[in-house]
């Protein structure tokens, strides 16, 4: 059936008010604050660690955000483990919220069409996810300039704002499913334990049970286990399960773009290995093609997550 | 239907999980009418405005909200509707004004505009006072005023109010009417769903009784009175004179006479008797000392029709028991 007018009718409006909600709210100065200390301690721990190494090292700027000094993860591991939380904490109660407040019935009795809510939501929520991540982003190369002293060079700077882009999609994942789940629940609480639940497991026990099925699939062959080599098939079959997760997938995105003398993403195989220098950093569109992949992968789901939400949503029953 | 209509619906249903909700009912609010809709709590009142506004799925039927299909082209009929959910919320953080601003805004009002209409439907419903104060400092009755501002703000031609003045004090409500009486005096229709049925009848021009998803009963109240009560109109006189009470019973429409007191009688009519009944008193040179008409009570009516309704069923089961 053809529907009349816009389907994004009202969408510029929904989205600067809940853009406005955000960055005024209470929880994104709690989010924000435990970001920005978190990653401030991170790049103490990397600005020592590189201070203490003597080597010579071409991209000097970019360890800044991959070192890490014991006992603190890098600021990379950081970002990956915090960006998850401030988009669930973004998004776990975007629609059912309304329908608790008893809004939702008064605002959609306006001429709009619940794509432009649901969608003006999204996008509110990705842009305060991007705001902070920008702000954070300038904080880091600001501090690596007067700490570190290295001025960046054109790449390592293009490298960076690439890194905070897939960052800004790897949020938006989070975001979809987060704002999937305050669809599915009346309410928040519900939809933030199960979202946040569906992060632990994905972030801590789905690396090891993917090695555990892939075992199960692909047996491990004595052969190679007697000269102490992983099998290729069991290791392959890890990586296929370890990539339904996000996670994994930002990471290798991450080595990709951050580590320039990244060849290869999973097992690496002695063909990729033929001619090429050991070392020899890639140029920043060789590596954009290695991470290429994964990011398309992350933005489908992104819009795979959307989708799912959306026709949910437009079959629900507008009473709460 | 006629020109007039501005919602009009026919054999409109509502089925959920195989059970109808609202069953094949067919009605028609003209410009610048107070419609009511009554009935018991799961009757279906809440289903139908839904359907009138489009905000959930007609599962059969036909209907027209100010000419348009809410089913097809929802955008026009929200655009000049205005609807006061049953339970309205507002951003609780947000001033009551930019409450407004945000509907004004979603609505596509002009900035210039905007500020003029907000300020005006405040102003309209007592609110111009409080209108920065946080919506979360609002009582229940301030609430429903500012959705009614909404409406005002909208520029509605139909206002929809469900349930209205549910859980008002008395005065709240004698204020939210007199704001829905203005929406009438200036030609805006109004489709309302209540139970404190004295205050419908005050304000309804027509009422559909709803009951189990059909409308029973519709109507002015007086149309109504008469099908249930067969009459409806009490008369009580006070007055001296022998043989008043004769005299009295045989005016047309009168159906019964009972004596209430020393000198005071009650009739049972069907019509309004109070200027014959007092042309009577003085034909016979009695002294009139009161004379007073109790209408068909909406509240009358609705528990005769259940209780009847009640009663047919037992009836219908016996009967059915007889023949088995
Ligand atoms: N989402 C739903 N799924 C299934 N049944 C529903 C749903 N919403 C309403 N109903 C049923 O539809 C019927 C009509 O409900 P509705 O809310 O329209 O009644 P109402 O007349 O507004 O009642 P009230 O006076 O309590 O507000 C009820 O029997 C209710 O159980
Ligand atoms: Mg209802």
């Amino acid at each position: 059936m053809q529907r009349e007018g816009s389907a994004f009718a009202g969408l510029g409006v929904v989205t600067l008010k809940e853009l406005s909600d955000h960055l005024t709210s209470v929880r994104m100065r709690v989010l924000e604050w435990l970001v920005v200390l978190v990653a401030l301690a991170a790049l103490y721990g990397a600005i020592q660690q590189i201070k203490d190494t003597t080597a010579e090292d071409p991209f000097l700027f970019l360890r800044l955000f991959t070192i890490s000094r014991d006992p603190l993860p890098s600021f990379v591991s950081f970002i990956s483990f915090l960006v998850p939380l401030m988009a669930i904490g973004l998004g776990f109660d975007a629609v059912n919220s309304e329908y608790n407040r008893r809004t939702l019935s008064r605002i959609l009795a306006q001429p709009i069409y619940r794509d432009a809510l649901l969608f003006g939501k999204f996008l509110a929520g990705l842009a305060t996810l991007a705001i902070s991540l920008l702000a954070l982003w300038l904080l880091v190369i600001g501090l690596g300039l007067l700490l570190v002293g290295i001025p960046p060079g054109a790449e390592e700077i293009g490298r960076t704002f690439l890194f905070l882009l897939i960052t800004i999609i790897y949020a938006g994942v989070w975001l979809a499913l987060a704002m999937l789940f305050s669809i599915l629940f009346r309410s928040a609480a519900t939809a933030a334990l199960v979202t946040l639940g569906i992060w632990l497991f994905i972030t801590f026990i789905w690396p090891v049970l993917a090695g555990a099925a892939a075992q199960i699939i692909m047996p491990i062959d004595p052969r190679y286990a007697s000269l102490g080599l992983p099998t290729p098939g069991t290791a392959e079959a890890e990586h296929i399960l370890a990539r339904l997760s996000p996670t994994t997938l930002f990471a290798e995105v991450v080595v990709a773009i951050l580590d320039p003398t990244t060849r290869s993403l999973g097992p690496i195989y002695l063909s990729q290995m033929q001619g090429a220098v050991l070392g020899a950093p890639l140029p920043i569109g060789e590596s954009i093609l290695i991470a290429w992949p994964q990011t398309v992968a992350m933005i489908a789901s992104v819009i795979l997550l959307f989708v799912v939400g959306y026709v949910i949503f437009q079959r629900q029953e507008v009473r709460a | 239907m006629s020109e007039q209509a501005v919602i009009e619906a026919k054999n409109l249903t509502k089925v959920y999980g195989g059970r109808a909700a609202v069953d094949h009912i067919s009605f028609s609010v003209g410009r610048g009418e107070i419609f009511g809709l009554l009935g018991p709590n799961g009757a279906g009142k809440t289903t139908t405005i839904l359907m009138l506004l489009g905000l959930t799925d007609i599962s059969g039927g036909e209907v027209r909200v100010v000419g348009f299909d809410p089913a097809r082209e929802p955008l026009s009929v929200k655009r000049r509707v205005g609807y006061l959910p049953d339970t309205v919320g507002f951003y609780d953080q947000m001033s009551a004004a930019d409450n407004l601003r945000y509907t004004a805004r979603l609505i596509g009002f002009k900035k210039a505009e905007r500020e003029q209409k907000i300020a005006a439907a405040l102003d309209r419903v007592g609110l111009a006072e409080q209108a920065e104060k946080r919506v979360a400092t609002f009582s229940r009755g301030m609430r429903q005023r500012l959705g009614l501002a909404e409406i005002l703000m909208k520029g509605a031609q139909v206002a929809i109010l469900d349930e209205p003045t549910t859980g008002l004090d008395p005065h709240a409500t004698s204020e939210l009417l007199g704001v829905i009486r203005g929406f009438k005096a200036e030609g805006v229709s109004v489709l309302l769903s209540s139970h404190m049925l004295e205050r419908v009848q005050s304000i309804c021009d027509r009422v559909a009784l709803f009951s189990g998803g059909k409308i029973a009963l519709m109507g002015t109240v007086a149309e109504l009175g008469r099908e249930i009560l067969g009459g409806g109109y009490v008369v009580d006189i006070e007055a001296d004179g022998a043989g008043l009470a004769e005299r009295l019973a045989l005016i047309p429409g009168v159906s019964g006479v009972e004596r209430t007191g020393i000198g005071k009688l009650r009739l049972q009519a069907d019509r309004d008797v109070r200027p014959e009944a007092a042309a009577e008193v003085v034909a016979m040179q009695g002294r009139l000392k009161f004379l007073g008409v109790q209408e068909p009570s909406l509240d009358t009516i609705y528990t005769r029709y259940f209780e009847r309704k009640a009663e047919q069923a037992v009836a219908s089961k016996n009967g059915a028991r007889h023949a088995a």
